[in-house]
C-alpha cells in the first residue's frame, strides 16, 4: 500500500515493480483460496438447502396426482394458505418460547452469578456445579422429556400433591397442558441461558464492585448499575440461544402438549411433511418460520444488540 | 417414462440421479431454472418431488440378491410385535430362525405409525435406494399405496410353500390380487379399553367416551381409518360402503368437539401404550393386542371391546422394499412365520388374530387357555362386528387426511 499514491484526478497509481505485484497477487489469491472451503460447505449446506426450500415451497400438486407428487410451479397461495390454517400455532409458538425465554432468564442469571461470581474462590465447588450444569446434556433430550412426562404424570406424586394442597382443583392435570410445554421448554433450554451468562460473568472485574460500595452504593443498586450491565452481552447471547430452539422446538409439545391448545408450528411442520405428505404446504411454513425469526431476532438486535453482534 | 438409449449405472442412487436430471432437462422451460443445477435435480427428485414419470422408476429397478452369499436380513416392525423373552433379551422365535436357517435377524421396532413411517421412507423408496430393510410391516391401505406405487419386490410364491396357511379370506385382498407382493402379518381390531380400577362401569360405545367421569384422561389413536372408522360406526355409518365426506365429517365435528372441550387428552400412535400404564389415559381407543400384553405386564389393569356399534378390522403385511437385497432371505423369514407351531408361539405373545391355519391346534400345545381367545381365533359371529374401512382414492387419502391432520391440531 505504501507505495500507493494518488494522482490529482483521484486515481491510484501503483509505483510496484511487476514482481512484486504478481507477489501481492499470489497472496490476496491465498487468502481467495483459504475462503473457499468454507464458502463451498456453506452453500452446500446451507444455500443450497434454502434454495432447495424456497423452490419446494412453491410446488403445486397437480389434479388427480399420487400422494407425495408435486409439479414446479409458482405457487405463492401455498404461503397464504399455510399462513391463514396455521396463523394461531405460530403465534403461539412465539408466545411460548417468549415465556420459556424470560423464566429461563429468571431461573438462570442467579445460577450463572452464584458460580461465576460468588463462588470465584472455591474452585472445586464452582467446577462440580459447572459440571451439574452441563449434566443434562449427557442424557438424551428426548429421554428428559419423557422423564418430565412420567414425573408430571397424573398419579404422580407433584400432582399428586399439589391437589391435596388445592393449588390444582381435583380434575386437573399437569402434563398435557400449556404449563407442561413452556416448563418443557425452559428446562431444556435453560443451560443455554446459563452457560452464555457464566461466561461473562466470569470476566467481572470484582474491583468495580468494591468502588461502587465506596461509593456508597447498596448491593442492589451495584448490580444493578455495574454487574446487570457489564453482563448484558452474555444475557443477550443466552436469550438469543434459548428463544430461537424454542421458538421451532416440536419435542416438548409433542410430549408434554397436548392437541388442543399447545401445538407448536413445529409439530404442524412435522405433520404436514411426514404425515399428511404436503411437501410445499411444510417448506411454505418452515420458510415463515425462519423469516419470522429473522425478523424478531433483527429488531432485539438493534434495540438491544451490542455492537459486535451487528 | 421415454424409452431409455443408454443403459443406466447399475448403482441405484446414481441411476436415480441420472434419471432425475433427464426428467430435469425436459422440464427445464419449467419455472424453477436454479432447479436446473446438477445437484438440485438430484435432490429434489430425492425429496420425492421429481416429474409425473418419477413413481415408475422404483419399478425399473433390478437389484442383485446378495442372499446368498450375506446370511442376514433387517425386519422394520411395530412395537410390542413380535414373541419377546423378558429374561433372557431375546426374540425366542428369531433364535429358532437363525438355528433353522442361519440367517441372523436384525429387528427394529421402528414403525410407529403408518404415516411417519411412510413419510420417512418415501424419498428414498422413490428414488429407488435401499432404506436398510428388507421387510416392512405396513398396515393394509398404505401397504395397498406402496405397492401401488411400486416400491415394493414381486415375491416369489415358490420360496414361500406355506403360504398355502394363509387364512382363505386373506388369499385375495383388493390392494395386492394374488398376495404378490405381501403376506399377511398379523390381523387385529381397533376397538376401546378402559381401566378396570378406576372406570367400574366399563364403555360399551365410543360415545361412552365422551363420559364426564373421563374428561381429560381419554386417547384415542392417530391412525386415522381406525379413530374415525370407530366413530362413524358411532354414527351409524357402514364404513365398508360409499360414505362422502358429509358422513365423514359429522364424525370428524365429534373428534374435534370433544378435543377441544379437553375430553381428549390426546390423540397418540403406538405410544399410547405408555399414557395408558403411567395413568394419564384411563380410556381410550386401543388395538387389541396391546391391551392384552399390557395387562399381561401390569396385573391385568384394563378391559378391551369392541364397542356394539362395530369396530374396525384391519392386517399388517409384511413387504419386501424395492432395492432391498435381500429378497430370498426375507421370504425365507415369511415361510417360517407361516408355519403353524411358529405362528401359534408368536401369537400367543402379540395376542392378535393369527391369520395362520393351523395355529389354533397348534396353540392347544402352547397354551390351551389361549384357543377359545376370540381376540387371537375369531369367530365368524366375531368377526360380523368388525369391518374393514373402505379403501380411498388418491385424492380422499389427501384431503380426509389433511382435515384428520388438522383436527388433531397438527
Amino acid at each position: 500500500m505504501s507505495k500507493m499514491v494518488m494522482t490529482k484526478k483521484g486515481k491510484i497509481a501503483d509505483l510496484r515493480s511487476a514482481e512484486e505485484i504478481k507477489a501481492e497477487r499470489r497472496k490476496g489469491r491465498t487468502g481467495v483460496y483459504l475462503v473457499v472451503p468454507g464458502m463451498l460447505v456453506l452453500f452446500l449446506f446451507f444455500a443450497l438447502p434454502v434454495i432447495v426450500l424456497l423452490s419446494m415451497s412453491l410446488y403445486a400438486r397437480p389434479e388427480g396426482a399420487e400422494i407425495g407428487e408435486f409439479v414446479p410451479a409458482l405457487e405463492f397461495g401455498n404461503y397464504v394458505t399455510v399462513l391463514s390454517a396455521y396463523w394461531s400455532e405460530l403465534v403461539r409458538s412465539f408466545g411460548f418460547a417468549l415465556i420459556a425465554t424470560v423464566l429461563a432468564l429468571l431461573i438462570g442469571y442467579p445460577m450463572a452469578y452464584l458460580v461465576a461470581v460468588r463462588l470465584r474462590q472455591h474452585g472445586l465447588l464452582q467446577g462440580i456445579l459447572l459440571v451439574l450444569l452441563i449434566a443434562p446434556f449427557f442424557s438424551s433430550f428426548i429421554l428428559r422429556t419423557q422423564a418430565w412426562k412420567q414425573i408430571l404424570a397424573d398419579e404422580g406424586w407433584v400432582a399428586q400433591t399439589l391437589k391435596l394442597i388445592a393449588v390444582l382443583p381435583a380434575d386437573g392435570h399437569l402434563t398435557a397442558t400449556p404449563f407442561a410445554v413452556v416448563a418443557g421448554l425452559t428446562y431444556n433450554f435453560l443451560p443455554f441461558m446459563v452457560l452464555p451468562i457464566y461466561a461473562n460473568l466470569g470476566r467481572l472485574d470484582t474491583r468495580l464492585l468494591e468502588a461502587s460500595g465506596d461509593l456508597y452504593a447498596s448491593p442492589m443498586t451495584s448490580f444493578f448499575k455495574v454487574t446487570l450491565p457489564l453482563s448484558a452481552p452474555g444475557v443477550f447471547a443466552g436469550t438469543l440461544l434459548t428463544f430461537i430452539p424454542a421458538a421451532g422446538d416440536y419435542v416438548n409439545a409433542a410430549l408434554l402438549g397436548n392437541n388442543r391448545n399447545t401445538t407448536m408450528i413445529g409439530q404442524v411442520i412435522d405433520s404436514r411433511f411426514f404425515k399428511v405428505i404436503d411437501y410445499p404446504g411444510a417448506a411454505a411454513l418452515s420458510f415463515i418460520l425462519m423469516l419470522s425469526i429473522l425478523i424478531l431476532v433483527t429488531l432485539y438486535i438493534r434495540r438491544f444488540g451490542t455492537k459486535e453482534l451487528m | 417414462m421415454s424409452p431409455q438409449r443408454r443403459q443406466l449405472p447399475e448403482d441405484p442412487q446414481i441411476r436415480a440421479l441420472v434419471q432425475a436430471m433427464s426428467q430435469r432437462s425436459m422440464s427445464r422451460r419449467g419455472v424453477l431454472g436454479a432447479a436446473g443445477a446438477l445437484g438440485l435435480g438430484g435432490l429434489l427428485a430425492a425429496c420425492g418431488t421429481g416429474g409425473k414419470s418419477a413413481g415408475s422408476s422404483a419399478s425399473a429397478v433390478s437389484v442383485k440378491d446378495v442372499s446368498a452369499t450375506d446370511p442376514t436380513v433387517n425386519w422394520a416392525n411395530w412395537t410390542l410385535y413380535l414373541d419377546y423373552d423378558e429374561k433372557s433379551k431375546t426374540y425366542p422365535t428369531l433364535d429358532q430362525f437363525k438355528e433353522k436357517t442361519g440367517i441372523s435377524v436384525s429387528y427394529v421396532e421402528d414403525i410407529d405409525g403408518n404415516d411417519t413411517y411412510y413419510g420417512k421412507v418415501q424419498g428414498q423408496l422413490k428414488a429407488g435406494q435401499d432404506i436398510g430393510q428388507d421387510l416392512i410391516t405396513l398396515t393394509d391401505w398404505m401397504a395397498g399405496r406402496i405397492i401401488r406405487q411400486g416400491y415394493t419386490q414381486e415375491l416369489d410364491h415358490a420360496n414361500i410353500p406355506n403360504l398355502a396357511n394363509l387364512l382363505p379370506d386373506l388369499k385375495d385382498v383388493d390392494f395386492d390380487p394374488g398376495r404378490k407382493n405381501s403376506v399377511t402379518w398379523q390381523t387385529g381390531y381397533a376397538g376401546i379399553a378402559w381401566n378396570k380400577k378406576k372406570f367400574p362401569k366399563g364403555l360399551k360405545n365410543v360415545s361412552d367416551l365422551w363420559d364426564p367421569a373421563l374428561k381429560g384422561r381419554v386417547t384415542v389413536l392417530d391412525e386415522m381409518r381406525d379413530t374415525m372408522g370407530l366413530l362413524m360406526l358411532d354414527r351409524g355409518v357402514d364404513i365398508t360402503g360409499q360414505w362422502g365426506e358429509s358422513e365423514f365429517g359429522t364424525a370428524l365435528d365429534d373428534l374435534r368437539k370433544n378435543i377441544g372441550n379437553g375430553q381428549i387428552r390426546q390423540v397418540k400412535g403406538n405410544s399410547y401404550k405408555s399414557d395408558f400404564i403411567s395413568g394419564d389415559a384411563i380410556a381410550g381407543i386401543v388395538w387389541s393386542g396391546d391391551i392384552v400384553q399390557m395387562n399381561f405386564e401390569n396385573d391385568d389393569q384394563w378391559e378391551f371391546a369392541i364397542p356394539e356399534a362395530g369396530g374396525t378390522l384391519w392386517s399388517d403385511n409384511l413387504m419386501v422394499p424395492v432395492a432391498s437385497p435381500r429378497k430370498a432371505n426375507a421370504e425365507k423369514l415369511m415361510n417360517f412365520y407361516y408355519e403353524p407351531k411358529v405362528a401359534a408361539e408368536v401369537a400367543a405373545y402379540v395376542n392378535f388374530i393369527c391369520p395362520v391355519l393351523g395355529a389354533k391346534e397348534e396353540m392347544e400345545k402352547i397354551d390351551p387357555s389361549l384357543v377359545d381367545n376370540p381376540l387371537i381365533f375369531p369367530t365368524e359371529e366375531d368377526l360380523s362386528h368388525a369391518h374393514v374401512f373402505r379403501a380411498l382414492d388418491a385424492e380422499e387419502e389427501t384431503t380426509l387426511g389433511s382435515e384428520f391432520q388438522s383436527a388433531i391440531g397438527a
